[in-house]
């Protein structure tokens, strides 16, 4: 049967099924991989009645850069670093670049990204497309508050440039891709001295005593985030391990490592084996492994010198690590819940252990001040984010459950990791839905700009 | 569109009063299914399951839709995918005759396949078609055990429903790696009007249990679910029966 669909003029049939990084949903699309703008141009204008939508290097948890039936933009082949203003601390690269790559050119420079989150192998396309954050949000905000401008194909095939303060930039910033594809940025950099962080490690036993020493000292820090078991039930729900830093300046160096302060060298493991047997990770293994990751933090450690990767990538050193859940898939679920609703976030890590989500990959946040993209995610109090095997049964009841939780409390949910959640909780977890609705029936009648994100949540 | 776990938003229903269809529409309405389209001959059964189903919330229409009638299959579903993308397609109508008056009557024999399997191809192809190009998409067809293999008692169903299972697992493989999946559900016995008053086979399931089996395998993407899965163990050996003792089974 799929031979009979590739009549159009275009010989090669290019499509293929694809899904997020949490390897759920899978559906099929046209994928395109313009190496110019004039490329990507013509892509967006003969793509189809069932539009198109940008992709990175994939690792939105669920279906933001999917299409089903229409066209997905690649846009990893827009990989060149333009210009690097090595005195102001300035960078013009295409979308496609990823921080890795970034990070390989800048650091030798002594600059690096103002804005990290859990892994490098993100584009800046995507990352101004979710706007990101990362351990420095109370410090520093979400990814897009450190773009100077960038450029927008939009369409009707234009491209303009978009400045910070702008209703576009305020859209496209958090925008899903939904207002075009995203060309080119120009980022304002961080300086450092070295390519090492120094490290502050210590645990706290249950969640009010977390989230005391948050509170209490995050503001002496750069970067901070907290992993949390979330299997560890009574008097010790909530128990984590507290892990704060700032690059280490020059002086800080050892001398063998002052030979080369700035190097850049993250480790590789062996990839995950493609077939993982389902339910690998449950209760019991998960629960052990979480059990071990505890005690084996130190109580109370400063000053530890950590190379960057391993303190802001760790998953990084395992290719294809999301292959652990086996052939199902999982779900990653992060929410933010404003201060003054700590008691929510109590209640619901306490359901979460009750019922045993077998997560060891759960961190713990304090958010600063939020930020100006419309559908940004962050908000100043607490988020929470963990990820839980999409076979586990029951598991779409329950978050929805703590879904009400969330929105009871003001907060909302975030949509580069969402791919379950309920279409009419959107409007209230975010405020500016509307604008971005109007904006983008403005900007785009035909709905051009198209993903199985906006489809499933009516964006 | 489906989320993580594989509940969709929309629903094609064809056989729209089937007692398994409306049990997994009620179960998936509950989650996620806002649009429900019910295609079946108009008769107050339709539009009382139309009703049944929007008193529950959800968006409901009927479709004219006959399985028989092979010629109008392709314009009147071709609409309902032209109102807006399916994610689930239901292929539930069948029905299972009378083997004792279907014998004697030949023509009445030819009914129960062309419904159950010429039917199917046809409703099967048309939507596949429609599902292949949105992109995403499952296509469940109800099977069942009587086609694993053929049997004495009811062999003129089975052979209809053997076809059929053929036929639905070929079309799996043809839309592999299409974005669209397709998953046959083979039950045993299941209680329901179209069964009433006939006796009960051993491992007999009900609507309900066959739904829940559906959600399940749909959050699973699995390709074939037997209902109760033990059907699966018990056929299997079944199957390897040779004929002579087969053949000298107890009818049920």
């Amino acid at each position: 049967m799929a031979a009979e669909t590739t009549t159009d003029t275009e010989a090669p049939d290019m499509s293929e099924p694809l899904t997020g990084w949490g390897r759920t949903a899978p559906t099929l699309a046209r994928v395109l991989r313009p190496r110019s703008y004039e490329e990507a141009s013509d892509a967006v204008r003969a793509c189809g009645a069932r539009g198109s939508i940008a992709r990175g290097l994939g690792r939105a948890y669920g279906d933001a850069a999917q299409n089903a039936g229409g066209s997905v933009l690649d846009m990893t082949g827009l990989d060149r670093v333009r210009t690097i203003d090595a005195t102001a601390g300035l960078v013009v690269c295409d979308a496609g670049v990823s921080l890795h790559r970034l990070m390989e050119v800048l650091l030798p420079l002594g600059w690096f990204v103002p804005v990290s989150p859990g892994t490098r192998y993100v584009t800046v396309g995507g990352a101004i497309g979710a706007d990101i954050h990362g351990k420095n949000h109370h410090v520093s905000g979400s990814f897009a508050r450190h773009v100077t401008s960038l450029e927008l194909l939009t369409a009707d095939g234009e491209i303009r440039t978009v400045v910070p303060g702008t209703d576009l930039f305020d859209a496209t910033a958090g925008g899903m891709g939904l207002t075009g594809v995203i060309l080119s940025a120009t980022l304002r950099l961080l300086p450092v001295e070295t390519s090492l962080m120094t490290v502050d490690t210590e645990r706290a036993g249950d969640l009010d005593d977390l989230m005391a020493r948050l509170t209490a000292t995050d503001h002496r820090y750069r970067y901070s985030v907290a992993w949390i078991d979330l299997l560890a039930r009574g008097a010790a729900t909530g128990r984590s391990v507290l892990t704060r830093g700032d690059h280490a300046p020059y002086d800080a160096l050892p001398r063998r490592a002052r030979r080369a302060p700035l190097a850049f060298r993250p480790g590789r493991l062996p990839a995950a084996p493609a077939l993982v047997p389902e339910g690998l990770l449950g209760r019991t293994t998960v629960g052990l492994f979480n059990d071990v990751w505890y005690r084996r933090a130190p109580r109370r450690r400063t000053g530890e010198l950590q190379r960057l990767s391993a303190f802001f990538h760790p998953l990084d050193g395992v290719p294809h690590w999301n292959r652990i859940y086996g052939r199902g898939g999982f779900v990653q679920y992060q929410f933010v819940v404003g201060h003054g609703h700590e008691e929510t976030l109590r209640r619901i890590v306490q359901r979460i252990a009750r019922r045993g989500c077998p997560s060891f990959l759960a961190v713990l946040k304090r958010f600063g001040e939020g930020d100006p993209g419309w559908l940004s995610f962050p908000m100043p109090g607490w988020t929470l984010a963990l990820d839980i095997p999409a076979r586990l049964s029951g598991l779409g009841a329950f978050l929805d459950e703590l879904d009400e939780e969330v929105v009871d409390a003001g907060g909302r949910v975030y949509l580069a990791k969402d791919s379950r959640l309920r279409p009419d909780l959107l409007d209230a977890m975010y405020p500016r839905l509307a604008d971005f609705r109007a904006l983008r029936a403005a900007l785009d009648p035909r709905s051009v700009f198209t993903s199985d994100l906006s489809r499933r949540l009516a964006l | 569109m489906k989320d993580a776990f594989g509940t969709p938003q929309s629903l094609l229903l064809l056989g729209g009063t089937s007692e398994i269809g409306l049990a997994t529409a009620r179960r998936l309405i509950a989650r996620r299914t806002r649009t429900v389209w019910l295609a079946g001959r108009p008769s107050p059964a339709l539009t009382a399951a139309a009703d049944s189903l929007r008193a529950l919330g959800a968006d409901v229409r009927t479709v004219p839709f006959d399985a028989l009638d092979t010629e109008s299959h392709e314009e009147r579903l071709g609409k309902i995918f032209t109102q807006g993308d399916i994610d689930l397609v239901l292929l539930a109508f069948g029905i299972l005759g009378d083997q004792a008056r279907d014998e004697a009557d030949p023509l009445a024999a030819v009914r129960v396949a062309q419904t159950n399997y010429t039917g199917a191809v046809s409703a099967g192809l048309v939507c596949a078609r429609a599902l292949q190009s949105q992109g995403h998409g499952s296509l469940v067809v109800l099977s069942s055990v009587a086609g694993e293999r053929a049997r004495r008692a009811n062999f003129i169903y089975g052979s209809s429903k053997a076809g059929l299972d053929a036929f639905a697992q070929g079309l799996g493989d043809a839309l592999h790696g299409t974005g669209v999946h397709v998953m046959v559900v083979r039950p045993g016995f299941v209680r329901s009007k179209m069964t009433a008053g006939l006796a009960e086979a051993p491992l007999a399931t009900t609507p309900e249990t066959v739904a829940r089996a559906i959600e399940l395998g749909l959050r699973r993407r699995s390709e074939t679910v037997w209902v109760p899965g033990a059907l699966r163990v018990v056929m299997s050996a079944l199957r390897h029966v040779p004929r002579p003792v087969f053949r000298r089974l107890p009818v049920r």
